[in-house]
């Protein structure tokens, strides 16, 4: 038996092998089929993480000593727009967040309103898509409450949230913030529009008036400077089409990892 | 490794069917699977190249192990910290050369997926990865214990667990000195041991502390960080265990090179191995 060649020759495919895999990285995850294979794990992450969760469980609550001594901000500190600086110099007394789309009865409410809704407090941990992780008290109405005053009308699948702040300088404003949820993370009793953080009135550069809080998913989910609320029936229109601003940069539209 | 008759190609060589087709099969898949999640666990690692303990971590907090990437005059110094201590890696972790010049960047290109920085990319290439091991090392499991494959060719027989044996073992490990003839169907103490720890211990704790970072597992499975000490401890895990399966892997690779690499790796492709039928019955 000639070994010898038989063993050159497979010894040379294996590090040929090694060598195309290597150089070849790059071109296989950007490829069409591939990218598709990837991208198509996020529905079977999607469906065995919810198979897994019962529908109202909730994201860990911590107590007051696990508080992050200082919450890291992120993303935007603060809009660059004329609009948001004068609603700023107002204390936020002239902002009004919109909610309309597919629902019965399109509100329009001012903090205050919103103050006077029943709030819900939780301490949660924010974790960040890229790794690091925080705590903080937040204090909001559940965005369902909001929901059920709205009422929502038959087709409603998404609810999307439109923000203040760019955080890609565009012409055409596609760099601007925006998120999107389901209608069962958006009943879920810890999804909140949140307008306090540890015990004072969110600040700026936590995405004052009003943030989202969509405790069982990654921070890029929490939206900030909230603007309005748009229930749809889908996002594909939208934008990149992918459901938010990170979405349609590469980010997953389920982030429960 | 099944008992199958012994089937004579040489003088004084037979071959032997060592690895059965499903050991063959999960291990060049896990292999594969290994690969791609190192390097795309790199590039996600690179986002935030910190590990803290506790249950939170960010900018703020006292990392245990960082790679920093400093800007000093015209150059980018990297190191990597270890509590108080650091050490100077510049070229390597930290800052690398992209296109010829120093960038800031905890990993280098070469060693991620995608070798440019895209976290998105990155993670979908991750958890498909991730999917395809988790069944993979479900199918090896099921096997294991169903074929009693575990029972049988990883459970240290009571001879093997002897101290004078185990002594011996180790003595002929640093010469590496391999075992030959019969005894050289069956592994070794070490070995046994080792392949346990990597299939019952490392891997099982990647997957524990991989799913303790997604806030949705943690929503269904409140006592998963805790059990592992915190959301940030459960990371700094994820990444320790990672360089123990590369530790792993490096020792592995030196060991089938050094003890026979053509036969051990024909056994691992077709399953035939080749041992001195020297009569030598242990």
């Amino acid at each position: 038996m000639k070994t010898p060649s038989r063993r050159g020759f497979l010894g040379g495919a294996l590090v040929g092998l090694g060598a195309a895999a290597l150089s070849g990285c790059d071109r296989l995850v950007q490829s069409g089929p591939t990218d598709r294979i990837l991208r198509s794990t996020e529905h079977l992450t999607m469906n065995a993480q919810r198979a897994l969760q019962a529908r109202g469980a909730l994201a860990a609550e911590f107590s007051e000593s696990d508080l992050s001594p200082v919450f890291r901000a992120n993303g935007t500190r603060l809009p660059a727009s004329d609009e948001y600086a004068r609603l700023m110099d107002g204390k936020f007394a002239d902002w009004r967040l919109r909610v309309d789309g597919l629902v019965q009865k399109p509100l329009s409410l001012s903090l205050d309103d919103l103050m006077r809704l029943p709030s819900r407090t939780q301490i949660t941990r924010h974790d960040c898509v890229e790794g690091w992780s925080a705590i903080a008290r937040w204090q909001g109405v559940q965005l369902g409450r909001v929901l059920d005053t709205a009422g929502l009308s038959p087709g409603a699948r998404y609810v999307v949230l439109h923000c203040a702040d760019e955080l890609e300088q565009t012409l055409d404003g596609s760099g601007r913030y925006y998120e999107s949820i389901d209608l069962l993370d958006a009943w879920h009793p810890q999804t909140i529009l949140a307008y306090a953080m540890n015990d004072r009135r969110l600040p700026v550069e936590h995405g004052a008036p009003l943030r989202l809080r969509v405790e069982r998913q990654l921070g890029y989910k929490q939206a900030k400077y909230l603007m309005r609320l748009d229930v749809v029936p889908s996002f594909d229109h939208l934008w990149g089409g992918k459901g938010g601003y990170w979405e349609d940069r590469g980010y997953e539209w389920y982030a429960g990892i | 490794m099944d008992t199958s008759a012994p089937e004579p190609i040489a003088e004084r060589q037979i071959r032997v069917q060592k690895h059965s087709a499903a050991v063959r099969l999960t291990h060049w898949l896990n292999a594969l699977c290994l690969i791609f999640l190192l390097a795309s666990g790199l590039q996600i690692f690179n986002a935030h190249p910190r590990l803290y303990l506790g249950q939170f971590g960010a900018d703020n907090e006292t990392p245990v192990i960082e790679i920093a990437s400093e800007r000093a005059k015209d150059t980018i110094r990297g190191s990597v910290r270890l509590g108080g201590l650091s050490v100077d890696t510049t070229g390597f972790l930290g800052s690398s050369k992209e296109d010829g010049s120093l960038v800031a960047r905890a990993f280098p290109s070469w060693l991620t997926l995608p070798s440019y920085h895209d976290l998105g990319a990155g993670r979908r290439a991750h958890f498909t990865f991730a999917w395809l091991l988790v069944i993979n090392g479900l199918l090896y499991m099921a096997h294991g214990f169903w074929s009693e494959h575990f029972r049988r060719d990883l459970l240290p027989t009571e001879d093997q667990l002897n101290r004078r044996h185990l002594w011996q073992e180790i003595k002929d490990h640093v010469r590496l000195r391999f075992a030959k003839g019969e005894e050289a169907r069956r592994y070794n103490t070490l070995q046994k041991m080792t392949y346990l720890v990597v299939a019952f211990v490392l891997l099982p704790l990647m997957f524990a502390s991989g799913l303790a970072m997604s806030p949705a597992i943690d929503a269904a499975f409140p006592v998963l960080p805790e059990l592992l000490g915190g959301r940030a401890t459960a990371r700094t895990l994820h990444f320790l265990t990672a360089f123990s399966l590369v530790a792993f892997v490096v020792v592995h690779l030196v060991m089938v090179a050094v003890s026979g690499a053509w036969n051990n790796l024909r056994s691992m492709i077709t399953g035939r191995y080749a041992i001195a039928d020297d009569g030598d019955a242990t």
